[in-house]
């Protein structure tokens, strides 16, 4: 088990890599000249020889990319062409809203969208099946803006349950912390519900025909331990699958829920690098989406090994 | 007078819901006393498993519903019971086991716990009482190492150990009643016959009562008391075995027993001054499992396999399950590309051709695959699908359908078949156009890999006549891949016995199938399954003639 998690980190490196070289090429490859761009339309002679300096682009590029790259493993991810602050800083400050929605949402939607989904299989075909899969049509087609302004007029601005936005670190008390996460929560995990509802009972409603499961059920044992022990563990694979790419892909939910709620996470932060041409930021930004990518994909073998016991690498 | 254990008494299964839905099980009445063995036999949709599955209340729900009649386990109604009384039954008082043993144990939890579960349901026991009764089951049903085996996970354990493992879950409560549904089918004969002995033994020292449901006659006669024969959801015919297997009343029952092929090859046809069209000379498969560090594994698949076969004749090949017969079929068509040795297909060397080089030569060799439901692709018409091989080989497309309707006619199906579907023709007539198929670009050599085995034996038969007729008619050569000796025996004239990759035995079949020199083909002779019948003259065979060792 070491040494197949060991391989599979080693395996990581050369996607990083090509990763790490498409980001480098990115700026330099771009028609035009890099500084002119970055320094845009209004720039004299010597800012553009400045930044033209500062970017290390006036060696070959072949000695760019290893300084570049030696930088970026010493933690130097460069700085902003806005703000001037190192882009690492910048990103240590944001990542923490944004980690705490994108975990409660999986977490979320795993607790309410499995059982949901195992019910519905096992009630195939019976209005409660019809129900769950009428929920999940909702849930996929009503996008999270919708949903988050629906929560804050109900739960915030009516009720007055919760604040409206904003976020507040979970280091400094749980209570307002949890109090802010509670509406975004909701409002991404809607879509997650529904395709990890949706998923559930697809492979659910697989295993439901195998042969093992009739057999547990000749053993004459009830149908709650059919489901759970025999049916479940056996679907779990294609869940585990979807519910790792679907955190993979809750990134970009995270920047629109982080708009919707005002949060200052790294999704806006990446929507104003974009708009700013802030390339450091970018940069930075692509390299660490590429990194989660990574990591959730090894979790998600990790998991499968442990799940399914023929699974052997 | 022993007790009746099960009394099924009239029973009536429907389709559906709704009312009037067709009968798929239709009137039938069945006893199995204690310490019986009742073989249940027919053919596929005779009806046998949706019976032992009605029994067990283990019915698809919604889709089969019993509509009347009743069954009684040890005086006790089943049809009426509820959902709890049933659960409290199964296990403790009658208990199943499946065809499958692959897939009916689940993959992700050990063998040990799953045999637990049954005891943790109907027991009290605590974890150390009911692992020793596990262990002690398991020895019963003859399993090496139990601690090692009681740990494992399904998949490594082989078919037979797995049905162990069925069989020690399904008595380890001591039932009344055993259903077995085709509990060896998919097991090599070997395992098959261990499998068998042990059922008997472990039924004589439990008294258990055992309904046997299988397709196979020969296992009917090494393990059946009394034989329940079935057709179509109708009883045809009840008996001691004796009696079915000497006198049966009935005309089905007669045409059954007829269509099981005799184990005593037929008579040797003389011998060919015909050329060679297919010569595999030391061809060996390896199979190298390559690892992103370190070393990886090699599985010799076949082993130095030299045979030779003459136009017009058949030659076949035989062996277990992993004996590396299909891969040589394989490698010989070329669907997988041969480690080492040559093929020679008239006269020309084609085991390391290019793909490209190898085109114009594939069709001098065609194949037919087991499966039937699954070779033909179900989008495409039947016509379609025989004449896409002529096609590619630059026929007019008008010609080919042409000769596709004058194939159906000699494969014994009607010319107007090309337009429809395969869907809409039953498991044997499939075969008959798998083979129509095959036969379209006028090949030397027709491959039959396992072309019979998922046949029931009537069409089986009569796929096997269509295959003689056929050779007799073309001239053409077959390579026949069987792991069923009754099969090689009445349709090759050459045979070729196979195991763990390498060539055992080979010689005339008449020879080989009787007076085998190797101690393995002895081994798979003596686990043939009904040896000592003659089903189709319904007698004992007589003594001196066919396999003895």
């Amino acid at each position: 088990m070491l040494g197949y998690l060991l391989r599979r980190i080693l395996a990581a490196v050369p996607v990083m890599g090509v990763v790490a070289l498409f980001v480098f090429l990115l700026l330099r490859l771009t028609p035009g000249d890099p500084a002119a761009i970055l320094a845009g339309d209004n720039a004299t002679p010597e800012r553009l020889e400045r930044i033209r300096e500062s970017l290390g682009l006036n060696e070959p590029l072949v000695v760019q990319f290893i300084t570049w790259v030696n930088k970026l493993l010493h933690g130097d991810l460069g700085t902003s062409l806005i703000s001037n602050l190192p882009v690492i800083k910048m990103i240590g400050q944001r990542v923490e809203p944004s980690i705490s929605i994108a975990l409660c949402t999986i977490v979320l939607a795993v607790i309410v969208a499995v059982p949901l989904g195992v019910i519905a299989a096992w009630k195939h075909g019976t209005w409660i099946d019809r129900f769950v899969m009428g929920l999940s049509v909702l849930g996929f087609s009503m996008p999270v803006f919708v949903v988050g302004y629906l929560l804050i007029q109900v739960f915030a601005i009516e009720l007055r349950w919760v604040p409206v936005q904003g976020f507040r670190s979970i280091f400094n008390g749980f209570g307002p912390f949890f109090e802010r996460m509670i509406l975004p929560t909701c409002a991404l995990s809607f879509i997650y519900i529904a395709l990890i509802a949706r998923m559930t009972r697809a492979a659910m409603l697989d295993v439901l025909g195998e042969d093992y499961v009739r057999t547990a059920r000749a053993k004459g044992i009830n149908e709650v331990a059919v489901m759970m022990r025999h049916a479940l563990r056996n679907a779990a694979v294609p869940v585990i699958t979807v519910i790792g790419t679907g955190f993979a892909l809750l990134i970009s939910g995270v920047v629109v829920t982080e708009s919707v709620f005002n949060i200052p996470g790294i999704g806006r932060l990446t929507v104003d690098a974009v708009l700013a041409r802030d390339y450091p930021v970018i940069q930075a930004m692509i390299l660490l989406t590429s990194l989660i990518y990574v990591v959730v994909n090894l979790l998600i073998d990790v998991a499968y090994t442990l799940l399914d016991p023929r699974i052997r690498y | 007078m022993t007790n009746t254990i099960l009394d099924i008494n009239n029973l009536v299964v429907s389709i559906g819901k709704k009312p009037k839905g067709a009968n798929i099980i239709d009137g039938i009445s069945i006893q199995v006393r204690e310490r019986e063995t009742l073989c249940l036999v027919g053919e596929s949709g005779s009806g046998k498993s949706v019976t032992s599955l009605t029994t067990m209340g283990l019915l698809p729900k919604g889709t089969l519903v019993p509509t009347g009649g009743s069954i009684k386990l040890v005086g006790e109604e089943l049809l009426t019971a509820t959902d709890r009384r049933l659960r409290q039954l199964r296990a403790t008082k009658m208990a199943m086991i499946f065809q499958e043993p692959m897939t009916a144990l689940n993959p992700v939890v050990p063998v040990g716990r799953q045999i637990d579960e049954v005891l943790r349901a109907h027991t009290s026991l605590d974890a150390k009482a009911r692992k020793k009764r596990i262990l002690d089951m398991m020895e019963q049903v003859r399993l090496p190492q139990v601690e090692r085996i009681f740990a494992s996970y399904p998949h490594r354990l082989s078919g037979g150990q797995r049905q162990r493992i069925m069989i020690a879950m399904a008595l380890v409560l001591e039932p009344k009643l055993l259903i077995a549904d085709e509990p060896t089918t998919a097991l090599d004969v070997t395992t098959q016959k261990q499998i068998l002995t042990l059922i008997r033994d472990l039924q004589r020292d439990h008294g258990t009562a055992v309904l046997f449901i299988t397709h196979d006659m020969g296992v009917v006669a090494e393990i059946a008391d009394r034989v329940a024969v079935m057709r179509q959801g109708r009883l045809v015919e009840t008996g001691p075995l004796e009696t079915v297997l000497r006198n049966p009343t009935m005309e089905y029952t007669r045409n059954l027993l007829s269509s099981v092929p005799s184990l005593v090859p037929r008579a040797p046809r003389e011998e060919t001054r015909e050329p060679v069209v297919l010569e595999a000379n030391e061809l060996s498969k390896v199979y190298k499992e390559r690892a992103f560090f370190g070393k990886g594994r090699e599985v010799v698949a076949a082993d130095k396999v030299t045979l030779t076969l003459r136009k017009g004749r058949t030659l076949g090949i035989v062996g277990e399950s992993g004996s590396g017969k299909s891969t040589v079929a394989r490698c010989i068509v070329r669907l997988i590309d041969p480690t080492s040795g040559g093929v020679r297909l008239a006269g020309r060397e084609i085991a390391d051709i290019s793909r490209r080089l190898l085109q114009p030569h594939r069709q001098k060799i065609q194949i037919v695959f087991q499966d039937p439901y699954r070779s033909l692709n179900p989008r495409v018409t039947v016509g379609e699908s025989i004449a896409e091989g002529p096609v590619n080989y630059g026929v007019a497309h008008g010609d080919a359908m042409k000769r596709a309707r004058e194939l159906l006619e000699l494969v014994g199906l009607p010319a107007d078949a090309v337009s429809r579907y395969p869907h809409q023709f039953s498991g044997g007539q499939r075969q008959r156009i798998a083979i129509a198929r095959a036969l379209a670009l006028d090949p030397d050599v027709l491959v039959a890999d396992e072309a019979v085995s998922a046949l029931d034996v009537s069409v089986q038969a009569q796929v096997l006549e269509l295959l003689d007729e056929i050779q007799k008619r073309l001239g053409i050569a077959i390579l026949f891949i069987t792991h069923d000796l009754r099969v090689a025996a009445q349709i090759c004239d050459q045979v070729v016995v196979m195991q763990h990759g390498r060539v055992v035995e080979q010689g005339p079949a008449a020879e080989v199938l009787t007076h085998p020199k190797e101690a393995y083909t002895k081994a798979l002779l003596d686990a043939a399954p009904g040896r000592n019948w003659d089903f189709a003259n319904f007698r004992a065979v007589a003594q001196g003639v066919g396999a003895t060792a």
